[in-house]
């Protein structure tokens, strides 16, 4: 695969979210607005970009009985490390995301393109896949949150176009779920047409 | 794949070594943005307490206190001062009471005990009823107005308060903080 | 009496997927059939209940004596991949058929953001060990619960003409949304 394509496929042929359907935890709890989701997406994809590169570069040095415990060491580091520089200089994102910043660590994303792709690749095309995908998935948290804040809120990245509230519902939880499944829903007409 | 094989030294060995390289480079961030870190509390919390009294001369946080709630807990006090003279507390009161738990409250206090701003630090009431009690509309209505002789409950409980239509839990709760400080104040002799 | 308050809680009013959003990814992979929704709920109660005992010793006579409570995330992952490599273990050795249904679900309870959330969560809201303990395994009964009324409902949904773009993640989505719905409706049992 060229590498223009290792990049690009994060965004739509396999978005983790909308496509291969992973990540949804963060996915749900954090696109309660735009700017929460385009806010997680992109801490993610610092992490998932991070712990590609490194993975990559030590997988040849890493026994293979041990290969998920070191891997999850990398990236636990480097959440942490986003966690506390989100903390220092970004503390209103950093309460609203919550505890779902450490749970980056766990986001099924990082530690399958750990598992499946930089494992196996070199320090370039793991960079750019992780990149594209950490990208894509930050596209896609940041469109459900535009949605949901458009329906929820009647506001556009903190700017209320409404008196008033919006269907309270969609920034609440069902209205994660259901928002999710029917954007899924649309993707999917989309692929098949 | 990997090029090392899985005997058992080589497995410590990388294990080891991974967990050194991380726990040091995971050191120096923490030294790094320990004191920023630190600020940016601070920071939070002279916000909260410069929104609800005058503007001070002093460091309320360097001054704070607790007193005893008289219900088993105790709540921050800081002191705001002008020219060395009282001019206002800021209690940190909270509320298990509201409709989701925890709500947290900054209020300000001036020295006979009237309140002169509110702020809200923390709550997960339902948005859209609860979250009203963020907004001016519900809170300021208790700039002015001293406990001492303001029936801090809901209408609904025979008080003088305003709760948001649909939302009188989280309104009592808020009502509840208040109280809360306010009796610990003058519990504490300084009203 | 604050215990049944903390059961309720985590079952019911702050659901661990329908409130919370965390164990989801299992949620719509494993709830497909009530048996395997079972036997996973089964295996995520035991890791949870351990890695909350495990994780709250490490994080007060460890991290917090030394000083690195930022290292927190990385051993509360570490200690939650340990246990579930012996979960698979046991559980090869004394029930084959529901190791071979659980397949990759098994190990893939490492990284089910509930077991790590609800250990992070513990130390949040700074219960005790016995409070954490009966919280972690209360919110697995929540999961397991969430877990076998989706497939309760997914088994029916086979037999239905679902249209052909909401086949699958989409059709449970919308369902878990109506789920959540419906559990809010215990929002007021608690306050």
């Amino acid at each position: 695969m060229s590498l223009i394509k290792q990049f690009t496929k994060g965004f739509f042929r396999e978005n983790p979210t909308l496509v291969l359907l992973i990540g949804m935890c963060p996915t749900l709890a954090t696109t309660t607005s735009a700017l929460n989701g385009l806010g997680m997406g992109i801490a993610t994809a610092f992490v998932l970009t991070c712990s590609n590169v490194v993975i990559s570069l030590l997988s040849d040095y890493i026994p293979d009985k041990v290969r998920i415990p070191s891997f999850i060491v990398i990236i636990a580091s480097f959440v942490t490390m986003v966690d506390l520089v989100m903390q220092a200089y970004v503390p209103g994102l950093y309460e609203t995301l919550g505890i779902f910043i450490p749970l980056i660590v766990v986001n099924c994303i990082v530690l399958a393109r750990a598992e499946a792709f930089a494992s196996k690749n070199k320090v370039l095309p793991s960079f750019l896949d992780g990149l594209g995908m950490g990208l894509g998935f930050t596209m896609a948290l940041g469109i459900l949150g535009t949605i949901r804040e458009i329906l929820g809120s009647g506001s556009v990245f903190g700017y209320k176009f409404i008196k008033g509230d919006g269907i309270l519902v969609f920034i609440l939880a069902p209205g994660a779920f259901i928002a999710l499944g029917y954007l899924i829903a649309f993707i999917n007409k989309i692929r098949k047409a | 794949m990997a090029k090392i094989e899985s005997s058992l030294k080589n497995m410590i060995l990388s294990l080891t070594l991974i967990a050194l390289a991380a726990s040091a480079a995971l050191g120096f961030v923490y030294e790094v943005t320990r004191r920023p870190i630190e600020m940016t509390k601070l920071n939070k919390k002279l916000e909260a307490i410069k929104a609800v009294v005058p503007s001070f001369d002093n460091n309320p946080d360097q001054e704070m206190f607790k007193l005893p709630t008289g219900e088993g807990d105790s709540l921050e006090i800081f002191p705001a001062r002008k020219d060395n003279e009282i001019i206002g507390y800021a209690v940190r009161t909270s509320t298990q009471k509201g409709f989701s738990g925890y709500i947290g409250i900054m209020v300000g206090f001036s020295p006979d005990g009237t309140i002169i701003n509110t702020n809200v630090l923390d709550q997960k009431e339902t948005p859209g009823l609860g979250t009203k009690m963020t907004e001016p509309a519900f809170k300021d209505q208790f700039n002015g107005k001293n406990p001492g002789v303001f029936k801090l409950k809901v209408k609904k409980d025979g008080g003088e308060v305003d709760a948001i239509t649909a939302a009188t839990i989280s309104s009592r709760a808020f009502c509840d903080a208040l109280e809360r400080a306010y009796n610990t104040l003058k519990k504490g002799g300084l009203i | 009496m604050e215990y049944i308050i903390i059961i309720i809680s985590a079952i019911l009013v702050n659901n661990i997927v329908l409130a919370q959003f965390l164990g989801v990814c299992p949620f719509l992979g494993v709830s497909n059939k009530i048996n395997t929704s079972f036997g996973m709920a089964g295996a995520v109660t035991f890791v949870m209940v351990l890695a909350t005992v495990v994780t709250y010793l490490i994080y007060k006579y460890i991290l917090i004596k030394l000083g690195i409570a930022f290292m927190q995330t990385i051993s509360y992952i570490l200690v939650i991949a340990t246990l579930v490599q012996m979960v698979e273990i046991i559980l090869k050795k004394i029930s084959q058929p529901l190791y071979q249904a659980l397949g990759i679900f098994l190990p893939l309870i490492t990284t089910n953001c509930a077991v790590l959330g609800i250990t992070l969560l513990v130390i949040k809201k700074n219960y005790n060990l016995l409070e954490g303990v009966v919280y972690s395994a209360a919110t697995a009964i929540g999961f397991g619960l969430a877990l076998v009324i989706l497939a309760g409902i997914r088994e029916q949904l086979d037999l239905l003409n679902v249209p052909e773009g909401m086949k699958g993640a989409p059709i449970s989505l919308v369902v878990a949304g109506i789920l959540a719905l419906a559990f809010m409706g215990f929002s007021g049992i608690v306050r």
